[in-house]
């Protein structure tokens, strides 16, 4: 019950945001084309997002999201303007698109294998891969970007009115619940972070399971920075700068304990979902980004300081 | 800091010894606790005198815990009166009870790990050096050693504590109570993790304690240990004492009825398993964890038991055998099959399975459900692949669990909800629902209560009656003397005895495992 209860606050937040907002900005904020808008401006993180997530249940962090997402995007767009014309052809967008996805998921194995292979902390890996990674998007075009004038696809063409990258994310959040819930490499997950060594005791693969997330997490990675960079056409070195902050906190917003063991793929929609709209409904009413950081700070150590109050009061009925 | 009681009262008993009985350390009258619904304490009244160990026993969940929270100031009851030394005290939080002279030493002691002895004892209170911000490490060390000196321990203060042995560790416990001037000292369950010759140590250590004039209160679920060293003995069942009596006057049995409030006559049940052919044979085993040539066999039906000192590589077997600890040389087979073991992963798949001595660090999930607990093992082979159903799961888990009879408000109940005896059960049916034909019970009777205890002997009997074989490794000989077939000896990570048990003694177990020691 108060398990629920707890379940149901950041999505009460939200509701509650919305409904505000609906009020103060009627003509601005309750729009379809603004809700399109904060939904398809939430898509590239709340992809990443559904990595982050089984990342965190597992006990683990990746702090190199961002900078992956920066890489996978110069890739692409390296591929996409290499036979030098101004507007890139459809194959080679293709193969650019196909190159970047490749990519991320190259950047998550990597990370994956230096965690399990060498046995190092995920927070020390994804750190070091973070400078490597925003490294190398700059020196692939000395640190300027690529432009993919034509390349509108994924970003900013609709499906039946909704904009495609928002069905992408329903897809891959629809994955990621499918996962994390009824299969066992997503019980694995809950298990490693809630008790690795019992895990294995239990007949749990803990590397391979690792590995598998770390990977999963970097091809959607790569899937969010096609997005990304057809949203801007253009591939940016500087793309995804302190992204992985945002998804994290998304993530903590939604439930999940850094701790592991503990977090759900609905709770880090509705936190992806509630920072989104704040930022939207903030711009909207005047605000500047930089107050917008601050009431982002005080909502995530809200969020999980009313849930350890109610973890506290369940231990103690105990 | 105010003058130490200890100090008050001894001058108290020095005046007044030869007229009047000593006057109590601490008098708990009509303590009464209740967390939500349940009544965790009601009316209960304990007495402990200066210079005696008072053992507090009972089943686990009897509320020997939530008193001694009490008295710590960790909980605030809700009715009763707390007298230290005949003055009226009420405990805000766990400092007030340390200044009144209250220490506990927890099951898992809280030490800071990488801190010197020096150090953890004084934490909190370091004398200060040339100027009042610094810490006077020289002093402080110099303390620590005098301390030392005047209870003789023999401990070197500048040693960091993650080098010394449990044993060792418990001793900065005591002196860390002992610097903070602590007249009464409570020890939970202090030698459940100690070897033979550790806890032999501890006995002394205590039994000087007592004769300095501490009031120790004891809570053991080892009953031997308590007839052995208690004054008196005090019983708390559901909430209530049920019996106080001086130590003199009780013996195992009469605790163990008082506890459970029953006669246990079939505390062990008898043996009706058919003993059948050769299911597992280890031979030459050895790991790089300290075991050498170790080699026997398991016959279907059969519960071989495996006894030894801590330290003796029993254990070290178990996890050589299913694959956690990498085998150097040795070959296992199951049912005349060669096996290939690398992981835990593999044996479970060759049909063995291992219950680990630690349930809350190599066992449980604590925070998951206890049907993922009892499912983790067996998602795969169950036909949960490659999707799991959730209502066939909790199904299975709640089948299952109502075999082992854990009790659970629900299968969707973290672990970390039940007791210990529960959660004990709750790996077991995680086994079972395994269907393992070879299982490796390590310690599955350690830190649960008697009821529990009598549970897991029927069903390790009911599981070789089912034709599987078990090794069944103990440190309480009386245990595995009521449920082995065969008796294992080990030592030094070698086997050195392979006896029948109708045709042994607990005293030849004990020659064997512990024959090094006494010459």
């Amino acid at each position: 019950m108060n398990r629920f209860i707890r379940q149901l606050l950041p999505f009460g937040t939200l509701i509650l945001l919305i409904a505000a907002l609906s009020a103060l900005e009627p003509d601005t904020f309750l729009t379809a084309e603004n809700f399109f808008n904060v939904l398809s401006r939430s898509s590239v993180n709340g992809i990443i997002a559904m990595g982050m997530t089984a990342v965190i249940i597992s006990g683990g962090i990746d702090l190199s999201v961002g900078s992956m997402m920066a890489v996978s995007g110069m890739v692409a767009g390296l591929i996409m303007t290499k036979d030098g014309s101004i507007v890139p052809t459809p194959v080679l967008m293709w193969v650019g698109t196909l190159a970047g996805l490749a990519t991320g998921l190259a950047c998550g194995l990597l990370n994956g294998a230096l965690i399990t292979k060498l046995n190092l902390p995920p927070f020390i890996v994804t750190l070091g891969t973070m400078s490597a990674f925003r490294g190398i998007s700059y020196v692939m075009n000395d640190g300027m970007m690529f432009d993919v004038p034509t390349y509108t696809f994924l970003g900013q063409s609709t499906v039946a009115s909704i904009p495609v990258n928002v069905l992408i994310f329903l897809a891959i959040a629809l994955l990621g619940f499918f996962i994390l819930r009824y299969t066992p490499l997503g019980r694995y997950t809950y298990a490693i972070g809630s008790n690795r060594q019992a895990a294995y005791h239990a007949g749990v693969n803990v590397n391979r399971n690792l590995l598998i997330i770390y990977t999963l997490t970097g091809l959607f990675v790569g899937l969010a920075a096609m997005i990304a960079t057809s949203r801007t056409v253009s591939a940016q070195p500087t793309a995804g700068l302190s992204l992985e902050l945002d998804i994290i906190a998304a993530v903590v917003i939604g439930g999940a304990s850094l701790t592991g063991g503990r977090g759900t793929v609905i709770g880090t929609i509705i936190g992806t979902l509630l920072i989104s709209f704040l930022r939207n409904g903030l711009t909207l009413l005047g605000i500047s980004t930089n107050i917008q950081l601050v009431v982002i700070g005080a909502i995530i150590i809200g969020a999980v300081a009313i849930d350890q109050m109610a973890r506290a009061k369940a231990v103690e009925s105990r | 800091m105010l003058p130490g009681w200890s100090l008050i009262w001894r001058s108290v008993i020095d005046n007044h010894e030869s007229q009047n009985p000593p006057p109590l350390a601490l008098r708990m009258t009509g303590i009464s606790k209740r967390f939500g619904p349940v009544q965790a304490l009601s009316d209960v009244t304990l007495t402990v005198r200066p210079g005696t160990v008072h053992a507090l026993v009972g089943e686990n969940g009897a509320g020997k815990s939530t008193l001694m929270k009490i008295l710590a100031g960790v909980y605030q009851p809700d009715a009763g009166d707390i007298e230290i030394h005949g003055r009226r005290e009420v405990f805000a939080n766990p400092a007030a009870a340390l200044e009144a002279g209250v220490s506990m030493i927890y099951q898992e002691l809280d030490l800071a790990e990488h801190l010197t002895v020096a150090e953890n004892i004084f934490l909190g209170a370091e004398p200060r050096g040339a100027l009042p911000c610094m810490v006077g490490h020289g002093k402080m060390a110099a303390q620590a050693q005098e301390l030392a000196r005047q209870y003789s321990f023999d401990i070197r203060p500048s040693a960091a504590v993650e080098d010394l042995a449990t044993g060792d560790c418990q001793i900065v416990e005591i002196l860390k109570a002992l610097r903070r001037k602590a007249s009464i000292l409570v020890m939970d369950e202090p030698t459940s993790s100690l070897s033979e010759s550790e806890a032999r140590r501890l006995f002394e250590v205590v039994r000087r304690l007592r004769s300095q004039g501490l009031a120790i209160i004891y809570i053991s679920h080892r009953l031997e240990e308590i007839v052995d060293l208690a004054d008196e003995v005090s019983v708390l069942r559901d909430g209530r004492l049920v019996h106080s009596e001086p130590a003199s006057a009780m013996d195992i049995p009469k605790i163990v009825h008082h506890m459970v409030g029953r006669e246990l006559t079939d505390f062990f049940p008898s043996r009706s398993a058919q003993i059948g052919d050769v299911l597992v044979q280890v031979t030459g085993l050895a790991s790089d964890a300290g075991i050498e040539n170790v080699g026997f066999e398991v016959r279907r039906g059969e519960i071989v038991g495996m006894a030894g000192l801590v330290g003796a590589g029993r254990t070290e077997v178990a996890r050589a055998i299913f694959g956690v600890d990498k085998k150097r040389a040795g070959v296992v087979t199951l049912e005349g099959r060669e096996l290939r073991i690398a992981s835990p992963a593999d044996a479970i798949r060759n049909g063995i399975a291992f219950l680990t001595e630690d349930r809350k660090r190599t066992g449980l999930c604590l925070e998951l459900a206890c049907s993922w607990n009892i499912t983790l093992p067996s998602l795969e082979q169950i036909g949960f692949r490659p999707f799991i159903k959730p209502g066939r799961e909790s199904r299975i888990a709640a089948d299952v669990g109502s075999r082992m009879s854990v009790k659970w408000s629900s299968p969707r109940a973290p672990a970390s909800s039940l007791s210990g005896g529960n959660q004990q059960k709750l790996l077991i049916a995680r086994w079972l629902l395994a269907d393992s034909k070879f299982l490796i019970f390590d310690e599955p009777t350690r830190g649960i209560d008697v009821g529990a205890k009598a549970e897991v002997y029927l069903l390790l009997n009911r599981l070789a009656e089912e034709g599987k074989g078990i090794l069944f490794i103990s440190s309480e000989l009386p245990e595995l003397f009521g449920v082995a077939d065969r008796i294992l000896v080990m030592r030094r990570g070698r086997l050195v005895g392979n006896l029948v048990t109708k045709e042994t003694t607990p005293e030849e177990v004990m020659h064997l495992a512990a024959v090094e020691e006494k010459t």
